[in-house]
């Protein structure tokens, strides 16, 4: 149990699956290692609870993945979504490690699975946990026990001592209580800030108290503040972060995966003003879900709504909250709080500009578009005009934030000076802004988590092995 | 009751799902499965994910299918991101434990009955003792108390004891009784909770994953036995209580017919089919009820539908005791105990038959049911 008398080889702060990838590889060579987790035992792992696939490269089918994701082909959709805003060698070396990700967890007890019903788009580049994240933590701290890892629950590094890049002891807030902790290395793995609300109204304003946390609400950024207050070089904006748009009626912290909706490429999504603000169709959604937190978060009030007919009611995942219906577009307005003139102009708009014909296919980009709108739907705009009509309101779903610390390709915390620290190390969230400089690739986060936790783990091990 | 009303009555038990629409853990089960829906993330457990996923909404029926569907491996509940203390606090295995044991109560026959299944384990024993009761009184008073002290050897020992007409009218009579309810309440639960398209290769294959219990071993590393560690052996334990109890059942069915078939009566030679079959089966039975009945005391509380235990407990350990005194049946049988022994033996055989369809037995038959219903379904609806 808890010894603060203790002297460990390494301390790591968080419970996630980038802290137990830490703890367990240095563990594996030998480090006496202790975990300390902000969460309650129920709470534990981070946002790793709710994940439940990671992004890796592979030559050919796997026994969960089909065809073959070439490390080329990974960094070019990196690329992609973050515009170039990259760190390379980083990237590149996350992207060749994943390859080995799968079987190192299947190693140390894990289990995958083939994509989930309705992630078929995920089946080539995601292999899947499975029963989810919260079953992948089970294997860890079951296997960081035999290991011989202490973990506390409960237990908040909040204050480090620091001289010059080195790291002494940490003090803790341990289920109540003070406490002090020396080791002769810290792995940093405690998350973003993304569950601050007061951090994040620094870079988005007033509009960041209506955003809701898809993930941990322990996420609150305190070990990232104090290692740029002692000095670490800070990495990524502010206001970058993975955000999608969930159902404004989710909870506010911890909603996770269920809270999603699916139905935008079919609907047309208006904002308070019952305006649309920008193409619903241009892409498949698991290509699109990560910007629409964004665009949702600045539209006035942060909130949009999603309007959709009896056609299309059966052609996305379920969702745990009820749309409202109505049978007529002005009816359904009132009841989402909309003015009811205004969003019948707008779906009278729309319905007009539909003309095109084509036939509709949720399968394929259909090309069914609509012309002459400011902005156009430009694929699976079929009229709004079959009774019931449904609705549901969407937020701005923050699931981490970017801003980080800087790290080199050993995982190593860099200081202001650009000099490496003696003794951090940092992995997960903390420094996925290495890689992530803007968007977001599904399950990346996670691969991220675990090659650099991994990597952290060992070079800290050998490092107080010397 | 007026005609009308007796009118209105049956046509509610018609209608699908009609005697399960009342049961008071639906509503909870219908807001589990929805954001389970959502989440999907335990598709890979057991079959009731992939069923879930082919439903958008879910009825009464397709719940209390789902429910019986459900093997209570815990995969799931140990998986759960919306597990206490998450504020959604969804807990499907106690969920459908509950769900389960409100079909076996509303689908039981005579209707009545079904309340037997609130403070079953209490039933259950209350029975056991009654009909010892009445059969110990009545070989000692009705035939002879020295009878029952007596050492009897050689063919029709054990008539001595308990005359062989009065020992197969009550076998015919309280097995007779048992099959009779459970077909009805079979009948009654497909109504409510069954499918359509269910073809015999169907149901094969439904026989097959229920005798290889095929999931318990979750997928692939058998259940969360005890906390989140997977583990093969409620499995191993669950297969030799009902491979041990299917091969006593085949024991006394051999005895039937060299009885009436052949003329030879028992007691039988050590080597002889039937107590070869009733030896094994008595000693899987036994170590089988008892593995599951440690099991059920280690394992976690939280994912348990801890108030219908005495139901669980029940059933273990009246099939343990048959187990046993069969098993000491056949040991002292040359004695002098032998009177008591069959008459105690004979008891708990007797009360076991009563209580087969209403208590945990009947989970046999509405699993397989459920089984022959997601077999077919996932034949003509393969989740892609």
């Amino acid at each position: 149990m808890v010894d603060p008398g203790k002297r460990y080889d390494l301390l790591v702060a968080g419970g996630g699956n980038a802290a137990l990838c830490a703890a367990i590889s240095a563990a594996e060579q030998g480090a006496t290692v202790l975990v300390c987790e902000a969460a309650p035992k129920g709470f534990r792992g981070g946002n790793s609870r709710h994940t439940r696939n990671l992004r890796a490269a592979h030559d050919g089918p796997t026994d969960v993945l089909v065809e073959s994701y070439s490390e080329a082909e990974y960094f070019d959709d990196l690329m992609r979504v973050t515009m170039g805003k990259t760190n390379e060698t980083l990237a590149r070396l996350a992207i060749a490690e994943s390859k080995h990700v799968p079987e190192w967890m299947h190693a140390r007890g894990m289990r995958f699975q083939g994509s989930l019903g309705g992630t078929l788009s995920l089946a080539r580049t995601n292999p899947f946990f499975l029963g989810g994240g919260k079953a992948l933590l089970n294997v860890w701290y079951l296997h960081a026990a035999k290991l011989g890892i202490d973990v506390w629950y409960d237990t908040e590094v909040v204050g480090l001592e620091v001289d010059d890049g080195f790291f002494h002891a940490a003090k803790l807030r341990s289920r109540g209580f003070e406490a002090r902790v020396e080791a002769r290395a810290l792995v940093a793995a405690a998350g973003g800030f993304q569950a601050n609300v007061e951090w994040l109204e620094e870079a988005w304003g007033p509009a960041a108290r209506n955003f809701l946390i898809r993930g941990t609400p322990y996420a609150k950024g305190s070990l990232l503040r104090q290692l740029l207050d002692r000095g670490a070089a800070q990495v990524g904006e502010p206001d970058q972060c993975h955000a999608v748009a969930i159902d404004a009626r989710a909870p506010k912290f911890d909603g996770g995966i269920a809270t999603r909706l699916d139905c935008v490429p079919f609907a047309i999504v208006v904002n308070a003003n019952a305006e649309r603000f920008y193409d619903e169709g241009e892409d498949f959604w698991p290509k699109r879900y990560a910007i629409w937190g964004r665009l949702v978060a600045k539209q006035p009030g942060q909130i949009g709504f999603a309007i959709l007919d009896s056609k299309a009611i059966e052609l996305f995942m379920p969702s745990i909250f009820p749309p409202e219906v109505d049978d007529s577009v002005r009816g359904l307005a009132a009841k989402l709080g909309l003015d009811p003139a205004a969003l019948q102009a707008t779906v009278d708009r729309y319905n007009a500009a539909c003309a095109q014909a084509g036939p509709f296919d949720p399968a394929v980009r259909d090309g069914r578009r609509t012309t002459g709108l400011a902005p156009d739907k430009t694929n699976w705009a079929r009229p709004i005009d079959q009774p019931p009509y449904y609705g549901y309101p969407l937020r701005p779903g923050i699931t981490f934030t970017y801003l980080g610390v800087r790290v080199d390709e050993g995982a190593r915390i860099i200081m202001a000076d650009d000099r490496p620290a003696a003794n951090m190390w940092a992995a997960g969230e903390i420094m996925a802004g290495n890689i992530l400089g803007q968007g977001y690739l599904a399950g990346i986060g996670m691969t991220i988590g675990t090659v650099f936790g991994r990597i952290a783990g060992e070079r800290a091990a050998a490092h107080v092995r010397n | 009751m007026s005609a009308t009303d007796l009118v209105a009555t049956a046509r509610a038990a018609m209608e699908p799902a009609g005697p399960l629409a009342a049961a008071p853990t639906l509503g909870e089960a219908r807001r589990t499965m929805e954001i389970c829906n959502a989440c999907r993330y335990c598709e890979g457990f057991c079959p009731v994910f992939p069923a879930m996923e082919r439903r958008r909404a879910f009825s009464a029926g397709d719940l209390g299918h789902l429910a019986n569907l459900c093997h209570n491996c815990k995969g799931c509940w140990y998986a759960c991101q919306y597990a206490p203390p998450h504020e959604f606090g969804l807990n499907l295995p106690k969920t459908f434990s509950e769900l389960r044991v409100e079909s076996y109560a509303a689908f039981a026959w005579p209707a009545g009955l079904g309340r037997l299944f609130e403070r079953n384990g209490l039933w259950v024993w209350l029975l056991t003792a009654l009909v010892m009761a009445a059969e110990m009184i009545g070989s000692a008073l009705l035939i002879d108390g020295a009878v029952m002290t007596g050492v009897h050897t050689g063919p029709g020992a054990f008539y001595a004891v308990i005359p062989h007409e009065t020992m197969v009218a009550l076998g015919l009579l309280t097995f007779g009784w048992a099959v009779l309810a459970m077909i009805v309440g079979g009948v009654r639960y497909w109504r409510a909770c069954g499918g359509g398209g269910v073809m015999v290769g169907d149901v094969v294959q439904a026989l097959r994953e229920a005798g290889t219990t095929r999931h318990l071993g979750g997928a692939g590393d058998g259940c969360n036995d005890v906390d989140e560690r997977f583990g093969m052996g409620r499995r191993w334990f669950h297969l030799a209580t009902m491979w041990g109890f299917l091969l006593c059942f085949a024991s006394t069915s051999v005895a039937t017919v060299m009885d009436y078939g052949l003329g030879w009566q028992a007691p039988y030679s050590w080597y002889s089919a039937p107590v070869v079959l009733g030896t094994i089966g008595g000693v899987m039975l036994t170590l089988g009820t008892a593995g599951l009945f440690w099991l059920k005391l280690e394992a976690d509380a939280e994912p348990t539908a801890k108030r219908r235990f005495g139901m669980d407990y029940a059933f273990i350990a009246l099939l343990f005791w048959v187990a046993v005194t069969g098993l000491a049946l056949l040991f002292f049988r040359h004695t002098s105990a032998m009177g008591w022994l069959l008459a105690i033996h004979l008891g708990f055989v007797f009360a076991l038959f009563l209580a087969l369809p209403y208590g945990k037995f009947v989970h046999g038959i509405y699993r397989t049911m459920a089984l022959a219903r997601d077999v077919a379904e996932r034949r003509q609806e393969p989740i892609t």
